[in-house]
């Protein structure tokens, strides 16, 4: 207790530099936590996958047709068991800065795909009964303030011309790690409008991505290779993946861009360990006629590295704590300013795990030198020495 | 006025030299940073201007804005060719381009790891579109048959793009004939094939866009209004420039975002281990500071005296940490763009200009965080000052 007591006093004897030491932290804690945040926001896709679904895409990439008709021939492969099909359909909102997912999916098919996107049962016979409904996102309805019968038009991008579409329902995420910022349209208008538009029947009846059902996730690798071997030397080949596989391709795009942001996340609490350094280096030899006082009474060496280690960690674990409570509405503010880069964002256990482990690590750290210095005094030397 | 000798400022640094150096240390990493994120941003922007030639104008079909969403028929392609103001070469024909651009994924070098590659369908005309393309080992491809080229950063970061292999996409097998430099230009990142072969591979009936070369660059308006105005066309026309500027605004948002908030962030830390340092400076010397003053320098001379020695730790942090950035050079980044999802290369480039603002960024640091130590100091009483020491 007495040992608790001196070590608070000693931390606040230099109140101003304590404080703008635990201004640091608190800033470099934060900061580390909100990049941590930002790399974890990467891979939520990757955590909101299912086991039981595959996707199979065209070999050449994500996005290039494929024909409409594979999905009766998939089908009937053992041991599927639903299928389903989604085109992106791109286009732009008023502005391209409001950016968020659209995709024209086979209505009666795909939801049943997706559980943990909730979405009421008359709201979602209104949106099947309505050629030119959609289903939005309830962050995505928040975010532009859609309702209900709301119509959205969309200028297109892929798909060109004007298009108007009625809100019909507002999904929910099952969890928090489910994205509720998509927006959904009927494949088959799309489908109609161009076998209007070009006559083709071939240009129409294409499909981006078939998500596929399967009973049971250990045979995932044998379908998705029957699969494959069913359109190989085929006009389109395909390329079937686990769910999970396919949103890791996307993140592993971008793997560039999150190694620097590590790295610079490590870079903060390297900055924050040389200024907390600095802090207990200098306190430490203020105080270097108190130690050999100490010493000279008889206290232990040892006794002096704990008093150094206890103040460090003692300001490391007060900044900390409180850079950990900002990390929340930091990243809120980031995450409003991207303008939907990010479709899922929560400060993590993990992250706040990392964060303590940084805090302390910078504690114990900081200290290191002095103390060794510090134990090793000499006495008479330090008696003489004038602060 | 007389000042404090520069000599005095400098050796106070040096006395308290574990302290000097932490201090400039953490700075040194915040200038390191701040200098890192705005060479990035210069890398991406000097891909882009290189990617786009001054004359040069890119035609897609309307809304359409990226190449990969884009569809151009036969008939509408040879409409554009008839568009007053486009230049012709030598031998009389047209300089415009017609494109195929797809993305394929390919796998990359040393994992099994796959990213999207551009392939684009051109031609001998689409090489003198863009002088910025050289072939630098082998050659050139032959037209009507299955042979590509591929740009190199496609070599550096793609499996099996050397000259003499092979790869397979789009069902059929493509030998690598040679390699060429873009200068750093978005084409570094893609392979180049023939026109027809690019179509036939992958099934399609139309080009993605069109490029030409105006014949006066004045005459783009005409050419514009002549395009626009025609209802069956129903086709963009951009500046080149323009176009890739405007393709990789998102990646480049996110990138100044993240940068600026970073170097916002990361200033305060430094800011305030500068602060620590001159506090501990100012406290640790009162009885110089009341010698000082005896002897008869004012007030002011004390302030800059501090906030000299505020600075010359900037200073040394901004050099250093711009040192270490400059070996950042020597790192090429490779990533997905996230309007195109085509990868693309770029480098950190340090300019005249961000070497300027990383030092006068560090310099700034050195003053706020010196400033108030500074202004303690000299506000002192003399005999306060030399009773206290």
């Amino acid at each position: 207790m007495f040992l608790i007591k001196l070590l608070l006093l000693n931390a606040f004897r230099h109140r101003l530099r304590t404080l703008l030491t635990m201004a640091g932290l608190v800033v470099a804690i934060s900061s580390f936590g909100l990049l941590s945040t930002i790399v974890e926001a990467w891979y939520a896709g990757v955590d909101a996958t299912s086991s039981t679904r595959l996707i199979t895409r065209s070999s050449i990439s994500v996005g290039y047709p494929l024909p409409r008709y594979y999905a009766e021939r998939i089908r009937r492969i053992e041991g599927v068991s639903g299928i389903s099909w989604a085109n992106w359909f791109g286009g732009v909102y008023i502005d391209k800065r409001n950016f968020f997912a659209r995709f024209a999916i086979d209505g009666p098919s795909y939801f049943p795909m997706y559980p943990e996107y909730k979405l009421a049962d008359d709201q979602k016979d209104a949106f099947l009964k309505d050629r030119q409904g959609a289903v939005v996102g309830r962050k995505l309805a928040d975010r532009y303030g859609w309702k209900i019968g709301d119509s959205i038009p969309l200028r297109g991008t892929l798909y060109p011309g004007t298009w108007n579409f009625t809100v019909r329902g507002i999904y929910l995420g099952t969890d928090d790690k489910v994205d509720e910022t998509m927006m959904f349209m009927h494949w088959q208008l799309l489908a109609e409008t161009i076998k209007k538009r070009t006559g083709s029947s071939e240009l129409a009846n294409q499909v981006a991505v078939y998500v596929v059902n399967i009973k049971d996730p250990s045979r995932a690798a044998a379908i998705s290779q029957e699969i494959d071997t069913l359109f190989r030397n085929s006009s389109a080949e395909t390329r079937t993946e686990t769910e999970k596989a396919f949103q890791l391709g996307f993140v592993a795009m971008s793997q560039a861009i999150l190694m620097a942001i590590r790295a610079v996340s490590f870079v903060v609490v390297l900055i924050i360990m040389a200024v907390m350094a600095n802090t207990m280096t200098m306190t430490a030899r203020e105080r270097l006629a108190e130690y050999a006082t100490l010493r000279a009474l008889g206290f232990p060496p040892f006794f002096i590295v704990k008093l150094l280690f206890g103040e460090s960690l003692m300001i490391a674990a007060i900044g900390g704590a409180a850079g950990i409570a900002l990390t929340f509405p930091l990243s809120v503010a980031f995450i409003n300013q991207t303008g939907g880069l990010f479709k899922v964002f929560h400060v993590s256990g993990s992250t706040i795990a990392f964060q303590i482990a940084a805090s302390l690590m910078v504690g114990v750290v900081a200290a290191a030198w002095p103390a060794w210095k510090m134990s090793r005094i000499d006495i008479v030397q330090g008696l003489r020495h004038i602060a | 006025m007389r000042a404090v000798p520069l000599s005095y400022i400098l050796r106070n640094l040096w006395v308290r030299r574990v302290t000097t150096m932490l201090t400039a240390g953490g700075m040194a990493l915040v200038v390191f940073v701040f200098a890192t994120v705005l060479m990035m941003g210069a890398g991406i922007n000097e891909t882009l201007v290189a990617t786009g030639q001054p004359d040069n104008v890119v035609v897609l079909r309307k809304g359409a804005g990226l190449e990969v969403n884009s569809l151009i028929t036969r008939s509408q392609a040879s409409e554009i060719e008839n568009v007053p103001g486009v230049a012709t070469d030598s031998l009389g024909r047209k300089l415009v381009s017609k494109e195929p651009v797809v993305l394929n994924n390919l796998p990359k070098r040393g994992g099994i790891e796959v990213s999207n590659v551009t392939v684009r369908g051109t031609s001998e005309i689409g090489m003198s579109l863009r002088p910025q393309v050289t072939i630098v080992q082998g050659r050139m491809f032959r037209p009507g048959t299955s042979e590509i080229v591929a740009g190199r950063a496609v070599t550096r970061g793609f499996a099996n793009v050397d000259v003499g292999q092979t790869l397979h996409f789009a069902g059929r097998d493509w030998i690598v004939v040679g390699l060429f430099d873009a200068k750093r230009s978005a084409f570094d990142s893609e392979i180049w094939a023939d026109t027809d072969q690019v179509m036939q591979a992958y099934r399609r009936s139309s080009y993605s866009s069109l490029v030409f070369r105006l014949s006066n660059a004045a005459s783009f308006p005409m050419a514009r209004q002549r395009i626009e105005s025609d209802p069956r066309l129903s086709l963009d026309i951009k500046p080149e420039q323009q176009f890739y500027a405007e393709q990789s605004e998102r990646m480049a948002k996110f990138i100044r975002l993240l940068g600026l908030s970073l170097s916002v962030i990361f200033s305060i830390g430094a800011i305030i281990g500068a602060m620590i340092t001159m506090f501990a400076a100012v406290a640790s010397r009162i009885g110089e500071i009341g010698t000082l003053r005896a002897l008869g320098f004012r007030r002011e001379a004390v302030l800059i005296a501090f906030l000299g020695e505020s600075l010359g730790l900037s200073l040394v942090g901004g050099i250093v940490g711009l040192l270490g950035a400059s070996v950042m050079q020597l790192v090429n980044i490779s990533t997905v763009d996230f309007t195109t999802f085509s990868e693309v290369e770029f480098r950190f480039h340090l300019t005249f200009l961000i070497s300027i603002q990383t030092i006068l960024f560090a310099l700034f640091m050195g003053v706020v965080g010196g400033f108030i130590p500074a202004w303690q100091a000299a506000k002192l009483d003399i005999v306060e000052c030399l009773r206290a020491a």
